[in-house]
């Protein structure tokens, strides 16, 4: 051990739990990069994919990166690997922002509105969150798909619904947050509103609290898809799917592992990147709203 | 502290109420009849109206309502709209499966999150810790089928140290249940474990921040020592939230798992039940779940109470 006085090692035990924020800005950068390359893959396969996706090319079936000049390979029907990524990542572009907006549309304000009531009324809203809670995503899916029949815009819909419960409770404990503040009280004072606090005060303020939401709720919602689709009531088999990939690559799995492997990193790398992106915006908004 | 319990038993029996309420008018409003279904799109309305007065379908809602929350409070679910079998013994057997897929799936990932949780948050600065934390990150994100499938791929095929699928009844051949049912729990343990190794870690940071364990360091403890004898309850509390939430995931993952590996729990009575359209076991198999997910977050509003002598002295 150094005899110098100042080469102290670091002692976890004294170390502020907020100490260890070295990182957020290189992995908040790394998940942006990552949504946003998802975003373009997404959104390039509406006008280009390296092969259309129903093309079947049946002399390269199952062949590895680069043969026939497929980036990727092909999959069992000789589909191109790297185009049907694309397409999916569409699908998962959209199934995420409709579910994720349906709950952030419903669940902002239904948040606010918790924070603002009297006690007894936003114990009732909470009460009911608690038991919306009690239905997950993939349970309201197939809730729905027994009544409709499963695909994609029943999923969407109740991924949506399932992921309200979260947005209620987030904005409502930073509304109150925000409520306590001495310019909302000012603004009390002033004789606004309550719908032009919540309107001017509440919601610029608890906007950061819902794109953080947003991002994890994005990355729950692409699991929840997979998993749907997985079971069959997600994407149709016209529906280009990361989900649906991998239910099909099941039979292939022990002779060619690939055909598997690349939704599975799809998925897995899209999840990552939209949780860092959570994580390190939680970090840059103000950590006082944020809870945990 | 009676007086808690007391308020938390109602509103578990006020929401299981309102579960059932909203569960069985989504299932009945929504547009779809059970009884056309049934009998396929080729069948004349007189038929159709015969089997809706034989299923007791054109009763008004309310007593369709009563008669079947009756039926469940004594334990019958009604029968089935496409196997005409009664529903509740099957339930009840199905769902004991999957109690045993849960209950492994929670071991593997209590006995994989907790050492390495409070690991990483002791070394949050070094290697180890960040590993830990960069693993757990990238475990979150995988879904838990697919690693039911990398699984079954690389242990059961490649290597054929275990069974790739199937249930065998633990009284019948206790081994052979085990041997069976290792692959799921790794399935659904590994990638809890991973989302619970972030909220033990953050636990665990949190409480290592606090005065009362730098005085328990002052007193000469390690801080291992100081943090396993003091620190732990604290941040046990915030765990067990987690740990609650993570059960009903389990649940519902176990839904997904069971159709991976061919386990004939009541995840994979669901689907069947789905594909067939058969609202009424549907409806049964949602309610089950959905007042498991009560029962849960009942009893970890318990837990809290004896962990925190705070709460109890309110």
């Amino acid at each position: 051990m150094s005899l110098d006085p100042t080469a102290r090692p670091v002692d976890p035990v004294t170390a502020a739990p907020g100490a260890n924020r070295r990182g957020p800005n290189a992995l908040l950068v790394i998940g942006a990069v990552i949504v946003v390359a998802v975003a373009v893959a997404g959104v390039v396969s509406f006008f280009w994919t390296p092969f259309d996706t129903g093309f079947t090319d049946t002399a390269n079936a199952k062949v590895g990166m680069g043969v026939g000049g497929h980036l990727l390979g092909t999959d069992r029907l000789g589909r191109d690997i790297a185009s049907l990524l694309m397409a999916g990542a569409k699908t998962t572009l959209y199934v995420g922002i409709v579910a994720v907006g349906i709950a952030a549309v419903i669940g902002t304000p239904l948040g606010i509105l918790a924070a603002m009531v009297p006690r007894r009324y936003s114990e009732f809203l909470m009460r009911c969150t608690d038991l919306l809670l009690a239905f997950p995503a993939l349970l309201l899916a197939l809730m729905f798909a027994a009544i409709w029949g499963g695909g994609i815009t029943t999923a969407m819909i109740a991924i949506g619904i399932a992921t309200i419960p979260s947005f209620i409770r987030v904005v409502r404990s930073g509304a109150l947050v925000v409520l306590e503040s001495e310019y909302v009280q000012a603004a009390r004072v002033a004789g606004r509103s309550r719908l032009g606090i919540a309107w001017n005060h509440v919601l610029p303020n608890v906007l950061g609290l819902v794109i953080v939401q947003s991002s994890v709720s994005y990355a729950i919602a692409i699991l929840a898809e997979a998993g749907l689709s997985y079971l069959g009531f997600g994407a149709g088999l016209t529906t280009p799917s990361w989900g649906l990939m991998l239910q099909e690559s099941q039979s292939t799995l022990s002779s060619y592992p690939m055909i598997t492997v690349w939704p599975a990193l799809a998925i897995a790398i899209a999840v990552v990147g939209f949780n860092l992106l959570g994580d390190g915006l939680r970090d840059r908004f103000d950590p006082r709203l944020a809870g945990r | 502290m009676l007086r808690r319990f007391g308020i938390r038993a109602l509103v578990f029996v006020v929401s299981a109420f309102g579960a059932s309420v909203l569960i069985f008018f989504v299932l009945s409003i929504l547009p779809g009849d059970p009884a056309r279904v049934a009998l396929g799109f080729g069948a004349t309305d007189e038929s159709v109206a015969a089997l809706r007065t034989e299923m007791g379908l054109d009763r008004p809602l309310i007593t369709q309502y009563l008669s079947w929350i009756g039926g469940v409070l004594h334990g019958d679910f009604g029968r089935s709209f496409s196997s005409k079998l009664p529903i509740g013994p099957m339930l009840f057997d199905r769902f004991t499966v999957t109690l045993w897929l849960v209950l492994g799936g929670v071991v593997v990932a209590l006995i994989i999150s907790i050492p390495l949780g409070v690991l990483a948050a002791v070394r949050h600065r070094k290697v180890s810790g960040i590993l830990i934390s960069g693993l757990s990150q990238v475990g979150v994100a995988v879904p838990a089928f697919l690693a039911g499938m990398l699984l079954i791929a690389l242990v059961a095929m490649r290597w054929k140290w275990l069974p790739p699928n199937g249930y065998v009844v633990p009284a019948t051949d206790p081994g052979g249940f085990v041997k069976h049912m290792i692959l799921p729990w790794l399935s659904l343990g590994l990638v809890q474990g991973a989302v619970l190794t972030r909220y033990v870690r953050s636990a665990v940071l949190d409480e290592m921040g606090q005065d009362y364990l730098r005085t328990a360091r002052s007193k000469g403890l390690r801080p291992m020592q100081a943090l396993l004898r003091h620190g732990l309850r604290n941040a046990s509390i915030p765990v067990v939230t987690v740990l609650g939430v993570q059960l009903v995931t389990l649940m519902i993952g176990a839904v997904v798992i069971e159709r991976v590996f061919v386990i004939p729990g009541v995840g994979s009575m669901l689907t069947d039940a789905v594909s067939n359209r058969d609202l009424m076991t549907v409806q049964g198999i949602v309610f089950v779940l959905v007042l498991f997910a009560l029962l849960v977050s009942f009893l970890v509003d318990i837990a809290y109470t004896l962990i925190d002598p705070r709460l109890r002295a309110k």
